[in-house]
């Protein structure tokens, strides 16, 4: 075998589209390389944020890297969208049929765990810790550790636009056609390595993220006086820390049978294909809770703030939330009522499923009476609360409507199904995550995003949203399947895929004004200051220090009395007790997060590509960087207090 | 002014939508809706009834968001009370209403579930035909065991016949769907499945496998069609005297993939051709 495994000449030969795809990559990392140079940055970037452990500048790396996947993803959508308004009848389309699969598949992918799980990730490291009055989370370099793992594992989508192929098999990729016999080339196992290797990186912050709320929680603050976003983030992360062994481990089957011709999933020699499908719905379904949890935290901080009024319901929403968590275990069968399994086995799961709505409608209904006597402000978070109202409560519907397993045989694979997830997905998660956006922005720059230019690109967004995915409603129901590259003509879908595919391109316009909004705000950033650390009359924790706030979060570890702990302190006024300042306990910087992340993404590719000996030698590579990290005895370091006086002088004479 | 200009533009815009989509609607053929088989009426009657029962929340839901957004706008001086954040009637009302309407669902659920199950056969006093399918890399084959006849992406019954389908698949999983006459079932390698519809009336209904199977999966589409009786006889007939026959061999050579097949028929097929196609996958049968 040759020192390259099976990487050939072939793996660089793609069509012109590809190639665009991969130079314009190309191009816009030789930019960026050439800036940082020019502009003397490597060191800062180095010491400021790619060897970092702060929790603030790790969140703000995984939004940055979200954000490049999602433009990556939203290009995609794009793609598939202009296929579908062409490609019937005679006309087969400018894509291939399987430059389309691909395409499709790395849509899902790249949303589903580089976009949904990495935004998600990053509101949590920004605010979490300071939500609970923390310095930083439990395990600091456990959590650069993760990130780096995260981006290792969306950097192969990338890798592989440019070197071979990516998968063409769905998201969910099941055998037998993500086996060796119908899928032998290197597509399914740049699927594999991406997500096993993220999926390492995300099981790891579950536990980092559980542990810092278990025992990271400042004086005072009891569990049932936790924002509910902490709440949300603690219920999320026992979903991971179930749900992710079972993906690592159905992969890692999956990755034997094809590397090792395993055949514990093929259809032959005893293999059952059907035991993938349950095992990857097994951690697929608690997967979209652990997306649309902390995206319902979200708005249950921010519907209260902009209400001007107490949240409505705590108690409630907490055991909605618990709910919801037991649930989300029971009911991933629901995801194939059509293989067969039974009418028992289908109508409990399908009940299970619709039980539900009942938790989730008491969220919806206790953030609308939280504005019900209040003072709204139509901030732009409270824009994207109320688009969510509309678009997750027609998701949430259709979703009930396809629990009944009688209603699913017609409905289930056709667009129907698209157009529900995404109602959810979108309006639930995307959307939370803008609301969030704006709310947190002034914390961590220390100036507003600009309102107006926000407005326009919700508007564009919500109706682009209900263009771009009610048609596919209607089509789901004359029969139009998922994932086709190509359809019959005479049936009239066409018409319906063009509306879908204008409705795409408002939505483009809506992420364009996002753009522009952040290019503006930075620019005006000196008219948009915020000095008080308390732009929005905050109820918690982070709104009591500086924006941005200083490494080390708070001089004082703060005292909680109540819910809404800030705001009863504003309340009280017991804030301005001056106190002496201390040294603070801080960890120091570490190199070991990006090391392992840039071994395991060379591990991740030798195994595609099937270069045994540098996989071992990777492998070596990691057990000597964790291994060697043992030996480092100076890992944190004391932050004298006259220098955090100096630090806090300056941030409120600013 | 300028205010009810915007008015008038939106709700405008709005009946225009609205319009727009019931004509596109009337003038379409809108499969799940306008079923032609007894299992795809039910189904349609479950969609109605399941979404009629969520609309009692749903509705409220949408209408409080926007009176509450608009009542208690800033700026708007109506009453505000900054500390109420709990009211037990308030709040046991909105976890019973909506837990009785999903124990009203959930019965509708467990009866509709036995009722609609793929693999419950459907009585009507007619004796059923069997018709085996079997997914193909990337076409569909039709197999009547009794009448000894093969078709490729082309399925014939009589109308107000249940139709048994044995269901299986030569090849990566797929879904066998005819939305016209209801629910669709996965077709699977070494797995029998079975679906059991009947077709109400006499027409031409579109099949296809809703499950990606690779490179021509697009492709997979069917003509499914309800003659009467009598052309149904008449068609076997047809077929039979067609002269075409398929045995193992020339399974073995139509398995080989291949995109956009036309309709083929065959005369004659080799006996028990489905369970030998399903007991390649058995250790046994190798």
């Amino acid at each position: 075998m040759s020192l390259l495994g099976r990487l050939g000449e072939h793996a660089f030969k793609h069509d012109m589209i590809e190639y665009g795809a991969g130079l314009s990559m190309v191009l816009g990392g030789i930019v960026v390389v050439a800036l940082l140079t020019y502009y003397k940055k490597w060191g800062w970037l180095w010491k400021e944020y790619l060897t970092s452990v702060d929790h603030k500048k790790i969140g703000i790396m995984y939004i940055v890297v979200s954000a490049i996947m999602l433009l990556k993803g939203f290009i995609d959508a794009l793609m598939m969208r202009a296929q579908q308004a062409f490609a019937t009848g005679e006309s087969m389309g400018y894509l291939g049929a399987e430059h389309f699969q691909q395409i499709f598949t790395a849509h899902g992918v790249t949303m589903i765990f580089f976009v949904g799980m990495g935004l998600v990730f990053g509101v949590i490291n920004l605010v979490l810790p300071l939500q609970i009055g923390a310095r930083d989370v439990a395990f600091p370099l456990l959590n650069s550790i993760s990130f780096w793992l995260f981006t290792a594992g969306g950097l192969y989508i990338l890798v592989s636009l440019m070197i071979g192929v990516f998968a063409g098999t769905g998201w969910t990729a099941y055998p037998p056609l993500a086996g060796l016999k119908y899928s032998p080339g290197v597509g399914v196992d740049y699927w594999l390595w991406s997500i096993q290797i993220s999926g390492v990186g995300s099981l790891l912050s579950g536990v980092n993220f559980l542990v810092t709320i278990l025992k990271m929680r400042c004086p005072g603050m009891t569990m049932m006086r936790m924002p509910v976003f902490v709440w949300a983030t603690f219920a999320m992360m026992i979903l991971v820390i179930f749900a992710f062994p079972i993906l690592t481990g159905t992969i890692g089957m999956l990755s034997t049978d094809r590397l090792l011709d395993t055949k514990i999933f093929t259809a032959d020699y005893g293999g059952n294909p059907m035991m993938y499908i349950n095992l990857i719905w097994a951690w697929g379904h608690p997967e979209v809770y652990i997306l649309i949890l902390p995206a319902f935290g979200i708005f249950s901080e921010v519907v209260p703030v902009f209400s001007h009024k107490k949240l409505f319901g705590y108690t409630s929403m907490v055991w909605a939330i618990a709910v919801i968590t037991f649930l989300s275990f029971l009911v991933w069968l629901h995801h194939f009522f059509t293989m067969g399994a039974g009418a028992n086995v289908n109508a409990f799961f399908g009940i299970m499923t619709m039980i539900i709505a009942v938790p989730t409608g008491v969220k919806v209904f206790n953030w609308l009476f939280t504005m019900y006597r209040g003072k709204v402000q139509f901030t732009n978070s409270m824009l994207w609360f109320m688009g969510f109202v509309f678009t997750f409560v027609t998701g949430g519907m259709t979703g009930v409507l396809m629990s009944i397993p009688g209603v699913d045989f017609q409905v289930h694979n056709s667009l129907f199904l698209i157009a529900h997830f995404h109602s959810v997905i979108i309006g639930g998660v995307v959307f939370g995550f803008f609301a969030g956006y704006s709310y947190w922005f002034p914390k961590y720059t220390g100036f507003k995003l600009d309102e107006k230019l926000g407005k326009y690109a919700f508007w564009f967004w919500f109706i682009g949203f209900f263009v771009a995915f009610f048609p596919l409603y209607l089509l789901g129901f004359m029969g139009a399947t998922r994932r086709m590259n190509h359809y019959p003509d005479g049936n009239g879908w066409q018409s319906l895929f063009i509306v879908a595919a204008i409705g795409a391109l408002l939505i483009l316009i809506g992420v364009l004004f996002q753009a522009t909004q952040l290019y503006k705000s930075i620019k005006h950033r000196k008219e948009l200051k915020d000095t008080t650390g308390d732009p929005w009359n905050g109820r918690t924790l982070e709104w009591s220090t500086a924006s941005p706030p200083p490494f080390y979060n708070f001089a004082h570890i703060p005292t909680v009395h109540a819910k809404d702990a800030f705001w009863e302190m504003k309340k009280s006024k017991a804030q301005v007790e001056t106190k002496e300042y201390e040294d603070i306990h801080m960890p120091k910087n570490s190199s070991v997060g990006v090391s392992l992340g840039i071994i395991s993404s060379i591990l991740g590719f030798a195994l595609v590509w099937h270069m045994f000996w540098l996989a071992a030698i990777c492998a070596v590579g990691v057990l000597i960087t964790l291994i060697g990290r043992l030996f480092v005895k100076e890992t944190d370091y004391y932050v004298k207090a006259s220098e955090v006086k100096e630090i806090e002088m300056r941030s409120r004479s600013v | 002014m300028k205010r009810a200009f915007k008015v008038i533009i939106i709700s405008l815009l709005i009946i225009a939508t609205g319009a727009l989509t019931a004509y596109y609607i009337s003038s379409h053929n809108i499969a799940v809706l306008e079923p032609k088989g007894m299992i795809g009426l039910k189904e349609r009657e479950l969609i109605i009834t399941a979404s009629l029962l969520m609309l009692i929340v749903v509705i409220p839901v949408l209408i409080l968001a926007i009176v509450f957004g608009w009542k208690y706008r800033a700026g708007r001086d109506a009453k505000h009370t900054p500390d109420w954040e709990h009211n037990s009637i308030a709040e046991c009302c909105w976890w019973s209403v909506p837990v009785v309407i999903i124990i009203i669902l959930a019965v509708i659920t467990w009866k509709t579930s036995h009722e609609l199950n793929p693999f419950k056969p459907i009585h009507n006093g007619k004796k059923p035909i069997e018709i085996q399918a079997v997914a193909l890399n990337w076409k569909w084959l039709f197999i009547y065991p009794e009448e000894q006849i093969a078709t490729v992406n082309y399925v014939r019954f009589p109308e107000h016949t249940p139709i048994n389908f044995e269901i299986t698949a030569d090849a990566p999983m797929n879904s066998f769907w005819i939305p016209q006459l209801g629910g669709q079932i996965y077709a699977m390698p070494a797995m029998r499945t079975s679906l059991h519809l009947i077709a109400n009336e006499v027409g031409e209904f579109e099949g296809r496998s809703s499950n990606i199977s690779g490179k021509g999966f697009a492709g997979m589409i069917f003509k499914a069609e309800a003659t009467s009786e009598k052309d149904f006889n008449e068609w076997v007939t047809h077929v039979k005297n067609s002269g075409k026959t398929l045995t193992w061999d020339g399974y073995r050579s139509l398995v080989e993939p291949s995109e956009y097949n036309n309709v083929e028929v065959f005369g004659n097929v080799s006996e028990h051709l489905f369970d030998q196609i399903l007991m390649q996958y058995m250790p046994e049968g190798k």
